[in-house]
């Protein structure tokens, strides 16, 4: 039963997935390519390339694009592709959904609570460091192939620092502005 | 009170820009929710830090905390499927119509230049967070020794979370107990 298959491979890696984005690539290509066969390396690196061009949480995107693939490359309809394509969206994001409501209901019954708030204080700065490392790995010659791409950052940073343009709209001139010049 | 529909509207933008994983969304986050006072600066970095230190995707997650924030339930629920609907349908046309996409000239040359945007779309948050925590010389020091561990030594982010957890536990228990004995 391939759904159920999809369902219980898509939930476990929504449930270990911690510390966000990238940590997630190397446990969905482990199950996925290597353990259920579902897809090849080529199909995987292509469907990261996709979603780095793609809005969306990679968990989501790579979710959606191999729960589609599978079915498609089995011979499955176009609907029950789709519905693939719905069952390993859904069991990714279900775990957290539960653990983090629970989280929830925690935080307001004990936010004001001696200890609590003292895990919150030591949790805040390595927040800040886990988001300085995304920055990090993002500082990569894949993104800033030339002087023009300093450029670009450090002018996107000023914009949205001292706020002459909302975020949205410095996603979209970036598009423009990469039109442009290259 | 904030509305259902309002929340869907500002998770659905969120989630159909989310470039380059959550963390970028954070500034569109803190522009469609703390400036409209729905959330104050407290609320908002609790809900960073909470959605990064629970398993699943972070994007997700802010999605969660937020909407049951500011609606129970009802709202987290209503701020999920928002937040997945984009990066779904995307995805989904991308798998059944374009697999060439990726190869396209223009997609391409768009993304030169949105990729630094991406990087600065990171840098600003992380500077509005330092200025809304109180930093000491140990958030400093947890800030970091959680880089140069992530970034430089690949230890995995779940670690890092677990020792601080109990370490900030630890210390909170001490730092009480003292004032109570006195």
């Amino acid at each position: 039963m391939i759904y159920a298959e999809l369902f219980a491979t898509f939930f476990l890696i929504g449930m270990f997935t911690i510390g966000g984005g990238y940590a997630m690539l190397s446990l969905i290509q482990n199950e996925v390519v290597t353990v259920h066969g579902w897809i090849s390396d080529t199909t995987f690196t292509d469907i990261v390339a996709i979603s780095q061009m793609t809005p969306g949480p990679i968990g989501i995107n790579s979710a959606t694009y191999i729960g589609y693939e599978v079915l498609a490359q089995s011979g499955a309809s176009e609907f029950m592709s789709i519905l693939g394509s719905f069952t390993a969206t859904f069991a990714v994001v279900l775990p957290s959904f539960i653990i983090v409501l629970m989280l929830c209901k925690v935080y307001e019954k004990w936010k004001e609570h001696y200890m609590f708030k003292g895990i919150m204080a030591g949790l805040k700065p390595a927040t800040l460091g886990l988001i300085g490392t995304a920055a990090l790995t993002l500082a990569t010659p894949d993104n800033f192939i030339d002087w023009k791409s300093f450029v670009i950052c450090i002018v996107a940073f000023l914009a949205l620092h001292f706020k002459k343009i909302g975020p949205f709209a410095i996603i979209g001139l970036g598009a423009v502005v990469g039109l442009l010049v290259y | 009170m904030v509305t259902l529909w309002k929340i869907f509207w500002i998770f659905a933008k969120i989630g159909a820009f989310t470039i380059g994983g959550g963390i970028p969304m954070i500034v569109a986050i803190k522009k469609e929710l703390v400036e409209r006072q729905w959330l104050n600066d407290e609320d908002f970095i609790d809900i960073i830090t909470l959605a990064q230190t629970a398993p699943g995707l972070f994007a997700v997650n802010i999605a969660i905390l937020t909407g049951h924030k500011l609606r129970g339930t009802k709202g987290s629920v209503v701020a999920t499927i928002a937040s997945c609907l984009p990066p779904f349908l995307i995805i989904l046309a991308v798998a059944m119509f374009f697999t060439s996409f990726k190869d396209n000239e223009y997609v391409i040359r768009a993304f030169k230049g949105i990729r630094p945007v991406v990087v600065a779309l990171i840098g600003v948050p992380m500077l509005d967070m330092i200025k809304a925590t109180k930093m000491r010389w140990w958030s400093w020091a947890v800030v970091l020794s959680s880089m140069v561990l992530v970034c430089f030594l690949s230890v995995s982010p779940i670690y890092i979370l677990i020792c601080v957890i109990v370490m900030a536990a630890f210390i909170s228990w001490y730092i009480n107990r003292k004032e109570v004995c006195k």
